[in-house]
C-alpha cells in the first residue's frame, strides 16, 4: 500500500537561503508521524510548503496525486489539513462560525455531523460556542484551531507545535485527542519541540537539524537513540526525574 | 435661519448622506477583503447613472460594449492561467460568465434601446452591465496583484479610475445627463415635501444595509467574506478561495455604486466625472470609520451629507472645501490615538 503523504527530495528556500534541503518523508494511513528538532530546524517551513503556503522544489504526493499544481484551498478540499503554529483563527467571530467556516468545502449534512464530532472531542468548545474566538484562552484557541481543521474532514492533519505555550494539563489533553484522531482514521503529522510527549504517541519519527533529516525510524527506536536522548530528551528526563 | 430651512437642509443632507453611506460601506467591504482602496467606485456610480439615463432616453450606452470587451480579456486571462491544467468545466464556466452573459446583455440592450425601455428594465440592465464591468475589473487588474502591497494596489486603483473616467468621457460625452425618477409620487408632511425619489433613496439604503447585515451575519458566503477580511491565511486553510471573496466584494461594490448612481441621477445632473467626487465623499465616511467599522462609516456618511447640505446653503462656493476639511481633525485624532504600524506582510 502506498503512503497517504509522500514527500520526495523536497527543498524549500526563502530567497537564496535554503531552509529545508533534500527532505523525504512518508505518512501512512492511520499513522501518527512526528518531526522533532530544535527551534529553527525548518520544521514549520516544511509543513507550510507541504500545505502550499511556501513554494517547494521536489515532489509532494497526497493519496497518490501530485499536489504541485494545487492551491492551498484545493489541497484542503482533497483532505489535507494544517493547524498552523499561530492558529490563524477568525478572532472577531464566534466559535461556532469559526467551525462552520472550517467546513466551507464540505456539504451541509456532513458539516453538521462533523460539528457534533468536534464538540464531542472538545466539550469545552461547545460550552463556549457563542464566544468570540479572540477571547478564548490559549488552550481553547488551540482546540478551536484543531476543531476548525477537523471540520474540513481531513484525511491527514498536520499540527504545528500544538503544545506551544500551553499548560501541561492541556497539553496532555491535546495529545490524548491526537491519538483519538488516529483511532478515528485521521493520520497526523505532528511537529513538536516537546519531543518526549510526541515520541510517546507517534508511530514513526524524523529528527530534523538545520533543514535536513538526520534520523528517521519507528518512534520507539528514535526515543531509545542515545544521540536523540542527549540532544532532545535529556533535559526533559532530568526535569521528569526531578519531579 | 428658520426651522423650515433647517429641516429642509437636514432632509437634503440625509438623502445625500444615505448615498454616501452605501458607497462608504462598499469601500470598507472591498478594502477589508482585498486591501484595495477602491478609487474607481466613483466610476461605478457614473456608469450606473449614465447607462440608466442613456437607456431611458433611447441612446445606446457604450458601457454594454465595454462589459463584453472586458469579459473577453478576462476570459483570455482565465485560459492563460489554466493553460497547464485545461479543465474543460472551468473554461466553459469562464466562457459563459465572461463572454456569453455580456453578449446576451449587449443584445438585450440593443433590442430595448430602440424602443425606450420601461424604468425597471433600464435599471436592471444598468445594474447588470456595471456589475459585469466590476467583476472583470477585479479579474483583469486586482486578482493578479492580490499578493502585492497596499501601495501597489492603490496605484493600480488610481490607474483604473483614470482609465474608466476617460472611457466615460468617450461613452457619454462631456455633457451632463439626467434620468427619469424611479418613483414620481410626492407627499408633504408639515412643511417638508417628500418626493418619491428621496423615499426610494431611504428605502433602498435601509434595505441594502439590512441586506448586508443579514448576508454577513447569517449566510456561509457572508461569513466567508468576513473571515477573509479577518485572517486571509486562516480563510485559505479553511478552503475559502481569496479570489472568490474578492469577486463577491467587487460584485457588491459595483452593484452598490451603480445603484447609487441610478438613485442620484434623477435628482442632480451627472457628468462623466461627477462620480469621482461622490465616491470621494463616501471615501471620507469610510476613512472616518477607519476603513474597518461599518456602523461608524454609516454615521459618518450622514454627517458628511448634512455638513455638505448646510455648507452649500451658507457658503456654497466652499462646499467641497468644508466637507473635505472634515477629514483633517479625524486623521489628526486617529494618528494620535493609533500607534505607528508597519504594513502587514503576507
Amino acid at each position: 500500500m502506498s503512503a497517504l503523504l509522500a514527500v520526495t527530495d523536497a527543498h524549500v528556500a526563502y530567497g537564496k537561503v535554503e531552509a529545508v534541503r533534500s527532505v523525504s518523508l512518508e505518512v501512512g494511513a492511520n499513522e501518527i508521524v512526528t518531526i522533532i528538532g530544535a527551534n529553527g530546524a525548518g520544521k514549520t517551513t516544511l509543513l507550510s510548503a507541504i500545505m502550499g503556503i511556501l513554494p517547494l522544489k521536489g515532489r509532494v504526493a497526497f493519496a497518490g496525486q501530485d499536489l504541485a499544481r494545487l492551491d492551498i484551498e484545493d489541497r484542503v478540499a482533497r483532505g489535507l489539513g494544517l493547524v498552523p503554529e499561530h492558529r490563524e483563527l477568525f478572532v472577531t467571530m464566534n466559535v461556532e462560525d469559526n467551525l462552520e467556516l472550517g467546513a466551507f468545502r464540505v456539504e451541509k449534512a456532513r458539516a453538521k455531523a462533523s460539528m457534533e464530532r468536534v464538540y464531542t472531542l472538545f466539550p469545552r468548545l461547545k460550552e463556549r460556542r457563542k464566544q468570540l474566538a479572540g477571547t478564548l484562552s490559549g488552550g481553547e484557541q488551540q482546540m478551536l484551531a484543531m476543531g476548525r481543521a477537523l471540520m474540513g474532514a481531513p484525511k491527514l492533519l498536520m499540527l504545528d507545535e500544538p503544545s506551544l505555550g500551553l499548560a501541561p494539563i492541556i497539553v496532555a489533553d491535546i495529545f490524548r485527542i491526537v491519538t483519538e484522531l488516529r483511532a478515528a482514521g485521521v493520520s497526523v503529522l505532528l511537529v513538536e519541540q516537546n519531543a518526549q510527549a510526541a515520541l510517546k504517541i507517534a508511530d514513526h519519527a524524523y529528527v530534523m537539524e538545520l533543514g535536513e533529516f538526520v534520523l528517521k525510524g519507528p518512534a520507539a527506536e528514535i526515543a531509545a537513540n542515545e544521540r536523540v536522548a542527549a540532544s532532545y530528551l535529556g533535559f526533559q528526563h532530568e526535569a521528569a526525574s526531578a519531579l | 435661519m428658520n426651522t423650515t430651512i433647517m429641516l429642509f437642509l437636514i432632509q437634503d443632507g440625509i438623502t445625500n448622506g444615505a448615498i454616501y453611506a452605501l458607497l462608504g460601506l462598499a469601500l470598507v467591504l472591498v478594502f477589508a477583503v482585498t486591501r484595495v482602496i477602491l478609487i474607481p467606485q466613483g466610476e461605478f456610480v457614473t456608469y450606473g447613472a449614465l447607462t440608466y439615463a442613456s437607456l431611458a432616453s433611447g441612446q445606446m450606452p457604450g458601457t454594454a460594449k465595454l462589459a463584453l470587451a472586458m469579459g473577453v480579456v478576462a476570459f483570455a486571462l482565465d485560459v492563460f492561467a489554466g493553460r497547464k491544467s485545461l479543465h474543460v468545466r472551468l473554461i466553459a464556466r469562464s466562457f459563459l460568465a465572461n463572454i456569453v452573459l455580456p453578449g446576451i446583455v449587449l443584445a438585450l440592450t440593443l433590442y430595448f434601446v430602440a424602443q425606450k425601455p420601461p424604468v425597471a428594465v433600464s435599471i436592471a440592465l444598468s445594474l447588470v452591465i456595471v456589475a459585469m464591468i466590476g467583476l472583470s475589473l477585479y479579474r483583469i487588474v486586482f486578482q493578479p496583484l492580490a499578493h502585492t502591497s497596499v501601495l501597489v494596489l492603490l496605484i493600480a486603483s488610481v490607474g483604473c479610475h483614470l482609465a474608466l473616467q476617460g472611457l466615460g468621457l468617450l461613452f457619454f460625452g462631456a455633457e451632463g445627463q439626467r434620468g427619469p425618477a424611479v418613483l414620481s409620487t410626492a407627499f408633504t408632511a408639515g412643511s417638508l415635501r417628500f418626493t418619491g425619489q428621496s423615499i426610494t433613496v431611504y428605502g433602498i439604503t435601509i434595505a441594502f444595509i439590512v441586506g448586508l447585515w443579514l448576508f454577513f451575519g447569517w449566510t456561509l458566503y457572508g461569513k466567508a467574506l468576513r473571515a477573509t477580511a479577518v485572517n486571509r491565511l486562516g480563510a485559505r486553510l479553511a478552503g475559502i478561495r481569496t479570489t472568490l471573496s474578492g469577486q463577491i466584494a467587487f460584485l457588491l461594490a459595483s452593484v452598490i455604486g451603480a445603484l447609487s448612481g441610478i438613485l442620484i441621477v434623477p435628482i442632480t445632473t451627472l457628468y462623466y466625472d461627477t462620480g469621482f467626487l461622490i465616491g470621494i465623499k463616501g471615501f471620507i465616511a469610510a476613512i472616518i470609520g477607519g476603513l474597518v467599522s461599518y456602523p461608524l462609516t454609516a454615521i459618518a456618511a450622514l454627517v458628511v451629507g448634512t455638513v455638505e447640505a448646510f455648507s452649500s446653503f451658507y457658503a456654497s462656493n466652499y462646499k467641497e472645501v468644508i466637507v473635505f476639511m472634515l477629514l483633517i481633525p479625524v486623521l489628526l485624532l486617529r494618528s494620535l490615538a493609533a500607534p505607528a504600524v508597519e504594513e502587514e506582510k503576507d
